[in-house]
């Protein structure tokens, strides 16, 4: 199936369970229901947890991550608001400021920027106003990403504009168990957490542990070990990258893959570790590539790897031009190919 | 006693009139009566908090004009409607202050040298909400800090504490906020989703007539007034030099808030007599004739008459503005005095939990003052 196609068997049927956390400690879960569980988990154990946003009451929200929680956390834990985002994030910061916790979700990336004052010069800046004892833990859930078809400002990666803002942390899983767990570490995080869910990877399914399964969020992950090359990337990038280097792999040579997982801040050491061993580094990234998370890692690691680098750290982006129509996003969005030609400039040089 | 939502928003609530006599109309009934009842010793305080707060503001004043802060930002002329809305208050309600609040903070509990070190650049913020009387610290994005009521409202009332009849225990959210502030998209959503939720915050506008040089009929070609009904915010015109339509007008609200009932709206119709802030100079955009108009609706003196016309003597009045000077020395004093803050409160704040960039900045900064006897910046 296509992933449009994923997409509406996903929301067109309803799923056995939602709201829950699974029984099974060990179940094979969507990315989407994993979140699901994990936001259910996380208002089981804290009842000042609230949700927050359009549509995701009895609808479930328009990608069904909230599914069923509504139903059993009630209509004041579960809320349905005005259809207005900086209303939305300003009434998270009061509830928070009162002792909630808020768990906002933001319908689509693209819908993200008219509460964007609120986050950027309110949310992010307000601990910093305040005393030590006092803390914003707000959650903002934001669908992001390209590869669902969609029409404008439905596909768009805007990570670089929160990872720019002093006092947000951002973060992106890639799997269904880093969703699960990562959810609930934001949620737990006395700090504000944008977190970005690679909307393209919802409906994969992954094993997730529900007991074990916990990786600190803010800790980068080696997703394949490789000797030749890195390979870095966050949210849906990771799945691409793997592909990438399983076809390199096929072609005789030997990829690491590492998977950000946290992009505010980031978690160098890992990805340093694997840069020195390998000599190369590749980035890719949805998002258009000018003053972005790839810029950030290309010139930290430049800075901090320089005399071990075989050849100049390599960016692979999304154009910088505004998320084009649906029928060309294959173009725009970086796919195993373009990583792979990217991988070969610096195997070149 | 409750506002009428359906009266013309030209009927103005004033219960003193310039001269400070106490005025009766049909249209006010309700208001007066409530307004005679206030006891001596709350009229006498009220009218105390309005000449210490004029006094600190003019302190306040010269010391930007000498160069001990970076701004000001001046109340002169707003003095009734601050203080009259601010005594309405229970301990437990929430106060959510622009930047002009003198009267507000300090009658909470705010420190008057917690205000300056702001505008001294000593600090973001200033004070712990929690210390001082439940008032969140400054916001300076207009219109901003409304929806942060709203939302904190809605909290109160999650929380069980609306409507409960136990005066100890129901509370409100009163937020503050200019005519200018009233284009705000975050104000107009803070309408829709206080009245959605039936958030218990009182709206209290004070209306000064300019957003810096721009005067309020840019904002809005009807009265501010009638904006949040259209909500299904009742609301109600005060005259806001007038501290007992203030405070009477701001019973209300907060007793309809506490209630139950949802949302509240107040507009003060007030005057800025100083500049927006020390960087502005209004002689470019505005008349003598209006500013010596609005001088003489001065809430000051207006009150000042009321209270000799219940017998209050001038020593009594005299005593106030006695504290007022020794207010404004001891804040000359304690400013020239202050050293700059620890350069650990760049850092040390902007997270809750550890962050290895901030960690990692903070102590590459150490080293390089280290580096320098002295510091880099000695």
């Amino acid at each position: 199936m296509s992933t449009t196609e994923q997409l509406f068997d996903y929301t067109l049927r309803s799923h056995p369970g939602a709201g829950e956390v699974p029984s099974d400690p060990t179940p094979t879960l969507p990315m989407a229901k994993a979140l699901n569980a994990g936001l259910a988990a996380a208002m089981q154990a804290d009842d000042k947890v609230l949700l927050m946003g359009e549509d995701i009451g009895q609808l479930g929200g328009v990608f069904r991550i909230t599914e069923g929680l509504q139903d059993r956390f009630g209509p004041e834990r579960v809320r349905d608001t005005p259809l207005a985002e900086a209303g939305i994030i300003g009434t998270a910061i009061g509830l928070a400021l009162r002792g909630y916790r808020p768990v906002v979700e933001i319908q689509f990336d693209g819908f993200v920027w008219p509460g964007f004052d609120q986050i950027t010069s309110q949310l992010a800046k307000m601990a910093n106003r305040l005393p030590a004892h006092m803390s914003l833990p707000v959650v903002i859930r934001i669908p992001y990403g390209g590869h669902i078809g969609a029409v404008e400002h439905h596909q768009e990666s805007p990570e670089a504009y929160f990872a720019h803002t002093p006092g947000l942390r951002v973060v992106s899983p890639s799997t269904p168990n880093d969703a699960y767990w990562m959810i609930q570490e934001a949620i737990a995080s006395k700090d504000p957490v944008v977190f970005l869910e690679p909307k393209s990877r919802y409906w994969p399914k992954g094993q997730v542990d529900l007991v074990d399964g916990h990786v600190p969020m803010h800790t980068t992950r080696v997703a394949r070990t490789g000797t030749e090359v890195t390979l870095v990337g966050h949210g849906a990038m990771v799945a691409t990258l793997m592909q990438a280097a399983e076809l390199a792999e096929s072609e005789g040579t030997s990829c690491e893959v590492i998977d950000l997982r946290s992009i505010s801040p980031i978690d160098w050491e890992p990805l340093l570790a694997s840069v020195r061993k390998t000599g190369r580094l590749v980035i890719a990234q949805e998002a258009s590539g000018f003053v972005s998370v790839g810029s950030e890692i290309a010139a930290t690691v430049a800075e901090k790897a320089f005399y071990t680098m075989q050849a100049p750290p390599l960016r692979v982006s999304g154009f910088d031009i505004p998320f084009p129509v649906s029928k060309l996003e294959h173009l725009h969005l970086p796919d195993a190919d373009r990583v792979l030609e990217a991988v070969d400039r610096a195997l070149a040089y | 006693m409750s506002f009428r939502a359906a009266a013309p928003a030209t009927t103005t609530i004033r219960l003193l009139d310039t001269e400070g006599r106490f005025v009766e109309t049909d249209e006010n009934a309700e208001f007066a009566a409530a307004a005679r009842a206030i006891p001596d010793e709350t009229l006498l305080a009220m009218h105390r908090r309005m000449v210490l707060t004029r006094r600190f503001d003019h302190a306040g004043h010269n010391l930007q004009r000498t160069g001990q802060l970076g701004l000001w930002v001046p109340s002169h002329g707003q003095e009734a409607a601050q203080t009259g809305s601010v005594f309405a208050l229970r301990a437990q309600d929430h106060v959510f202050p622009s930047y002009r609040e003198h009267a507000v903070t300090m009658h909470r509990g705010v420190e008057p040298m917690e205000i300056i070190a702001m505008y001294r650049g000593q600090t973001h913020g200033g004070w712990d909400p929690d210390e001082r009387g439940n008032t969140h610290i400054s916001t300076l994005v207009i219109g901003s800090q409304t929806l942060h009521a709203t939302g904190y409202a809605l909290g109160q009332k999650l929380d069980g504490d609306v409507g409960t009849g136990d005066p100890d225990r129901d509370a409100c959210s009163i937020v503050y906020f200019g005519d200018g502030a009233t284009s705000q998209g975050d104000v107009n959503e803070a309408y829709v989703f206080s009245a959605s939720t039936k958030a218990p915050v009182v709206f209290f506008l004070q209306n000064n007539h300019w957003a810096i040089s721009v005067p309020v009929a840019v904002q809005s070609p009807t009265p501010l007034v009638d904006r949040p009904r259209g909500f299904g915010i009742p609301s109600v015109l005060i005259d806001g030099n007038d501290v007992l339509a203030s405070y009477t007008a701001s019973v209300v609200a907060t007793d309809h808030a506490r209630s139950g009932k949802g949302p509240a709206f107040i507009e003060a119709d007030t005057y800025r007599i100083g500049a927006h802030t020390s960087s502005d100079d209004p002689s470019r955009y505005r008349g003598d004739d209006e500013l010596d108009e609005w001088v003489r609706r001065d809430p000051i003196t207006r009150s000042a008459a009321y209270l000799r016309s219940k017998g209050v003597t001038d020593e009594q009045l005299a005593a106030f503005d006695e504290e007022g000077e020794d207010i404004a020395a001891d804040v000359r004093r304690r400013t020239v005095a202050l050293t700059a803050p620890s350069v650990d409160v760049m850092f040390d704040n902007v997270y809750r939990e550890p962050h290895p960039l901030i960690a990692e900045q903070k102590a590459w900064l150490e080293r390089y003052e280290a580096g320098y006897e002295g510091g880099a910046h000695a």
